[in-house]
């Protein structure tokens, strides 16, 4: 072998090591869960993590203020879903409403100069259906949010629109003359697969089937498709992507639709799944009549809540940060007094 | 004296035009001048052309052209004609079946007709392929291994698009044309079906498939070994075994202590091969037709060990709570 041929080699070789080598830099980081040797591994990438860390602070809550003196209710007027707080305790969760959901623009976000009781600006509205679908939430999806809770910065994180939210996408222009698919498109919601791109509506609005696995060893009439199958695997892509952990975090991969050998948190996902349906259709739909146009949808539904709103790539909100127990009013829900101020908005 | 010491060809087979042996009143059908190519001649031989087309190559490319552009302009028409953004997605665009509310009815064009008109021109084109392997090995006084060998892979795509959907009575469970879409479709395919990997005809498929890899590499290696002994002359050396054939046949015997023969190397990689998409076709056929559940299969039939709990014992809470 000659000299040329060794140096061809050689290049040859060092160009392979680096096609074969695994892509990702840093390697990732796996942690064993469950039995060694079945592949039931969380894998990490330590940038992305340090990433997630860094965006997914609480920050410092303001310090609590005692029940004492009149109540928010006798004080002031057109107080329907705090009325029962004392006057400091209720400007202070204001405060803090302000700081988390609009910081730039203060108290005239919602209220207007000529009277902070009056319902003028939409954004007043909408929160108060907001401060009772959080309420809701603290106090009766125990199964989902237990022990982090959920405030408004939960999702708003100092701005006026969450970051993550969705609409029902009608997809991109495509010829007139045929039927869309409703999949095989680049698409953020499916997380760049060619799975269906708008795994929300059916899954987070409407209440469709998110079982298709077959559950018997032998045919005994499942009739579910692989097409719906596919939807349900995009909406799982989202679960994914939102929470920043690999199929494994709920599933073991063998059998993906068993629940014995899942982990406790597929049921705490599936308990999720029913709150953010009922948020979206109890709570955020009710606004469509009177939202202004810009803070909809192409199809004009309102801006909802998946997974992302108030996950962000973490896989509890904040990390698991218990901002909730600095705000005891938003942890209980009074139906009467929704269904008072949901009728009269309607 | 050359040497073959490289991955590339080192020889240069330089020689005059050579439009092939006669064969007969077919003589029209081969087409097209003779050419030489220098880079052609690294790879293989230099000569390029005549091609041997004849009507059924020329009616398999109609219509294989035919679905092609049935399947581009589905694609896209999906991006409005948009030709930049055709390209930016091609990737991600497809032409998917029906839906499965069509069962095996014929749908509207634009709501997957065109899926299966691409499908029929597709398979037309080719079954007329295969028959055209079929017909030049006759003419060349061959046998007829390469149109089996064909005809197994015919058989996994048969089964894929064709088979499986109409026993399962709908055009939906069929694969989309796209790139990504049937990756997609597979993972929802094994989904759907409780796990491929404990479907033991898909074990076989993937052994097969790796095997014949592996053979195809030890084959290739060990005939490069040993062509400066003149092992390149395979088929002499089945008959009169020389050097190299006891060169690398010791090899393999002091390896592992066993090795194939000069032939018996040729019907293993064949076997392998073919093997492949045969157990890969009967795995897929069997899916959804007779196992609900791969899985499921597997724990009846004790392939499929039980391991701990992850965690806490977890139920389904549909039977805990109701919908």
């Amino acid at each position: 072998m000659n000299m040329f041929n060794v140096i061809k080699m050689g290049s040859a070789a060092i160009a392979a090591i680096f096609l074969l080598a695994a892509c990702e830099a840093p390697p990732p980081e796996s942690v064993q869960r469950g039995q060694a040797g079945t592949g039931m591994a969380l894998v990490y990438n330590s940038d992305d993590l340090a990433e997630i860390v860094a965006a997914n602070q609480a920050p410092e809550a303001s310090p609590q203020l005692p029940a004492v003196g009149p109540k928010a209710g006798e004080i002031y007027q057109n107080v329907e879903v705090l009325g029962d707080l004392s006057v400091g305790q209720f400007t202070r969760l204001m405060a803090s409403i302000t700081e988390w959901v609009a910081p730039e623009e203060g108290c005239n976000y919602c209220h207007v100069a000529e009277g902070f009781h009056l319902d003028t600006k939409y954004t007043k509205k909408v929160a108060r259906v907001m401060i009772a679908m959080t309420q809701r939430a603290n106090q009766d999806w125990g199964d989902h949010v237990a022990n982090v809770g959920v405030t408004c910065y939960t999702c708003h994180r100092g701005k006026n629109i969450p970051e993550y939210v969705w609409a029902t996408d009608p997809g991109k222009p495509h010829a007139a003359g045929i039927t869309t698919a409703m999949q095989n498109i680049a698409s953020e919601a499916a997380v760049s697969t060619s799975l269906p791109f708008d795994p929300f509506t059916p899954y987070f609005e409407q209440d469709m089937s998110i079982r298709a696995a077959g559950e018997t060893a032998l045919p005994e009439g499942n009739r579910n498709s692989i097409k719906q199958t596919e939807w349900i695997y995009s909406l799982m892509m989202h679960f994914s992507d939102s929470l920043g952990v690999n199929c494994t975090h709920c599933h073991n991969t063998r059998a993906f639709y068993d629940w014995e050998q899942s982990s406790p948190e597929r049921v705490r996902a599936w308990h999720g799944i029913r709150m953010v349906r009922e948020m979206n259709t109890e709570f955020v739909n009710r606004t469509t009549d009177w939202l202004p146009e810009h803070r909809k949808g192409p199809l004009g539904d309102p801006l909802k809540v998946n997974c992302g709103t108030c996950h962000q790539g973490a896989y509890q909100p904040l990390l698991g940060a218990q901002m909730i127990k600095d705000f005891p009013s938003l942890t209980t829900y009074d139906e009467t007094t929704k269904a008072a101020y949901v009728d009269v908005i309607e | 004296m050359i040497e073959y010491q490289n991955i590339f060809t080192q020889v240069q087979v330089e020689a005059p035009d050579y439009p092939g042996v006669p064969i007969g009143r077919n003589e029209y059908n081969r087409v097209g001048g003779i050419t030489h190519s220098w880079l052609a001649g690294k790879l293989g031989d230099a000569q390029i052309g005549p091609i041997y087309l004849g009507p059924f190559g020329v009616l398999s490319l109609i219509f294989g052209f035919l679905a092609f552009e049935i399947i581009g302009l589905n694609m896209w028409a999906s991006v409005n004609w948009d030709p930049i953004e055709f390209m930016r997605q091609l990737p991600w665009l497809a032409l998917e079946p029906p839906a499965p509310q069509y069962g095996l009815s014929i749908p509207p064009l634009n709501d997957g007709g065109w899926w299966l008109l691409a499908g029929f021109f597709l398979t037309a084109a080719i079954l007329l392929w295969w028959w055209r392997t079929f017909k030049l090995s006759q003419q060349l006084g061959m046998s007829n291994y390469l149109a089996w060998a064909f005809g197994s892979a015919i058989w996994l795509y048969l089964v894929l698009g064709f088979f499986r959907p109409v026993l399962m009575g709908s055009w939906s469970e069929a694969v989309p044309f796209g790139l990504f879409p049937h990756l997609d479709w597979t993972a929802a395919f094994s989904l759907r079906y409780g796990n491929l990997f404990y479907n033991p005809f898909h074990m076989l498929s993937i052994a097969f498939l790796y095997g014949s890899a592996i053979l195809f590499a030890m084959h290739g290696a060990t005939i490069l070994a040993v062509s400066r002994y003149g092992g390149d002359r395979e088929i002499d050396q089945v008959t009169d075994i020389g050097t190299a054939g006891e060169r690398s046949m010791l090899y393999w015997r002091w390896c592992m202590g066993f090795n194939a023969s000069m032939e018996s190397i040729h019907r293993w990689a064949w076997w392998f091969a073919v093997l492949t998409v045969i157990t890969g076709g009967i795995g897929i056929l069997l899916t959804g037709t007779v196992v609900e559940n791969w899985y499921l299969w597997g724990v009846k039939h004790g392939i499929a060990p039980a391991y701990e709990a992850i965690g806490a014992p977890v139920v389904d809470p549909l039977m805990t709570e109701g919908q």
